[in-house]
């Protein structure tokens, strides 16, 4: 195999002749080595690094800090159980507030782009008309790339952005909770706050899910 | 009549070209890959549009589909012994000069301070095996027993020393370097059958320690804002 093949004429017996020609070297256990070296290499590595996405938690309330008793207006709190979604808009009341607004009903939607995708660019329309407006303005070169993402950091800290407060029960899964926050950033929303779920909520939420 | 002389032999073909494109892979693939890590466990993470890649110095925290906990952490062997004795001295479990050193080799682990010195004294082998059995528990997270709020601490107090020295060199030799790259960053890779409970008490340890900007390893999908 690995001997170095003289391609001079046949010499049967008669006179050794000097050889002509190069002599060609068999390639084939080079190409073996080359091979099996590319398929180590191939199997070993591992191409793109990983991907992250960044998620900024609200710092933690000191413990002797008083409860801030802030109204929360333009929100939605999403409640998160077993593959299943449900949210409520603005303040929970559970039994109807004196300014005549009733109970908080639980609405279920789920994680399709017509469900969670549509319900939040409805709600988050402020923000999104003036982040594309920004885009065309971009586009006509008229707002600088540092101008218009502080435009949009701005826009999206607004009072009229939608805020989103999720909550998840025992059931919840991760895949649940990754797939909203995706879903908060395609919908460019601001403010995440991630909270924990009340008992009255927990009781809503298991009534809709024993059903 | 001419007869065709029949060659004897099988004919030749020419593997130089063959040999050429061989190798010209081969050195592609050594320069542009990076090697897998030996992870003890392997999770399958959920996706997400975000196009950030992970960063270079990481404290890395695995929850797997069970809910158990795994520690990681990115960088010099040495930062990682320091680590260990630290942890030492807390929960008085003492190690000896070997298990520190194969401790600075490991990638991430998941055991109770209490099994570490056996732990250290498996083969990598081994270790996979006492992990996928279930012999352990993983890192307790508990609020009685929350050894993975020390070792985040100890080891964002070891990369921070770390990344002070690597900062000040960069300063000494002339650059500008961003003061941001030399700091630890705090990742999650969480398998999305978990139950969200679990990797919540680990987010809630970070949060109790003041670190409240996580990252969460997704694997890509495509963004449906932009046209494709």
């Amino acid at each position: 195999m690995a001997q170095i093949q003289d391609t001079g004429g046949q010499e049967k017996g008669g006179k050794k002749r000097a050889k002509r020609g190069v002599p060609t070297i068999d390639m084939t256990p080079m190409v073996d080595l080359a091979f099996l070296l590319l398929t180590f290499f191939v199997m070993t590595s591992t191409f793109s690094k990983p991907k992250v996405m960044s998620l900024v938690y609200p710092a933690k309330p000191k413990v002797d800090d008083p409860k801030p008793t802030q109204e929360i207006n333009n929100a939605v709190t999403f409640l998160l159980s077993d593959d299943r979604i449900f949210y409520y808009q603005d303040a929970f009341y559970l039994e109807g507030n004196p300014k005549g607004k009733p109970a908080t009903q639980l609405e279920e939607t789920d994680f399709s782009p017509q469900g969670v995708r549509k319900l939040l660019t409805d709600l988050n329309r402020f923000v999104l008309e003036k982040k594309a407006g920004y885009d065309q303005e971009l586009k006509r070169g008229q707002i600088a790339d540092s101008t218009y993402l502080r435009l949009v950091r701005e826009a999206k800290s607004d009072n009229a952005a939608l805020k989103v407060l999720i909550k998840t029960d025992d059931m919840a899964t991760c895949k649940n909770f990754i797939d909203l926050i995706d879903e908060l950033k395609i919908a460019d929303i601001g403010v995440i706050a991630p909270v924990d779920i009340t008992a009255e909520e927990l009781k809503l939420v298991k009534a809709k899910t024993d059903k | 009549m001419a007869k065709i002389s029949r060659p004897k032999s099988a004919p030749a073909i020419d593997m130089t070209p063959m040999v050429d494109l061989a190798f010209l892979l081969v050195t592609f693939f050594m320069l542009s890959a990076n090697f897998r890590t030996d992870e003890v466990v392997q999770v399958d993470t959920p996706s997400s549009i975000s196009e950030m890649t992970m960063p270079e110095n990481v404290v890395l925290i695995t929850v797997d589909q069970g809910g158990r906990v795994y520690f990681g952490i990115s960088g010099k062997e040495e930062a990682k012994q320091n680590l260990l004795k630290r942890m030492s001295e807390k929960y008085k479990v003492p190690f000896s000069p070997e298990q520190i050193t194969t401790f600075g080799s490991l990638t991430d682990f998941g055991c109770t301070i209490q099994e570490m010195p056996a732990f250290l004294n498996m083969s990598s082998e081994e270790r996979k095996r006492f992990v996928a059995e279930g012999k352990t528990m993983a890192i307790p997270t508990d609020s009685t027993n929350n050894q993975l709020k020390d070792w985040i601490n100890f080891g964002n107090i070891e990369m921070l020393a770390v990344g002070e020295k690597a900062y000040f060199d960069a300063k000494d030799r002339g650059l500008e370097p961003n003061i941001n790259e030399f700091k630890p960053k705090f990742v999650l890779k969480v398998d999305g059958k978990a139950e969200y409970l679990y990797a919540k008490r680990v987010i809630e340890t970070f949060r109790d320690l003041n670190l409240n900007n996580l990252n969460f390893i997704t694997s890509l999908e495509a963004d449906p804002r932009k046209p494709q």
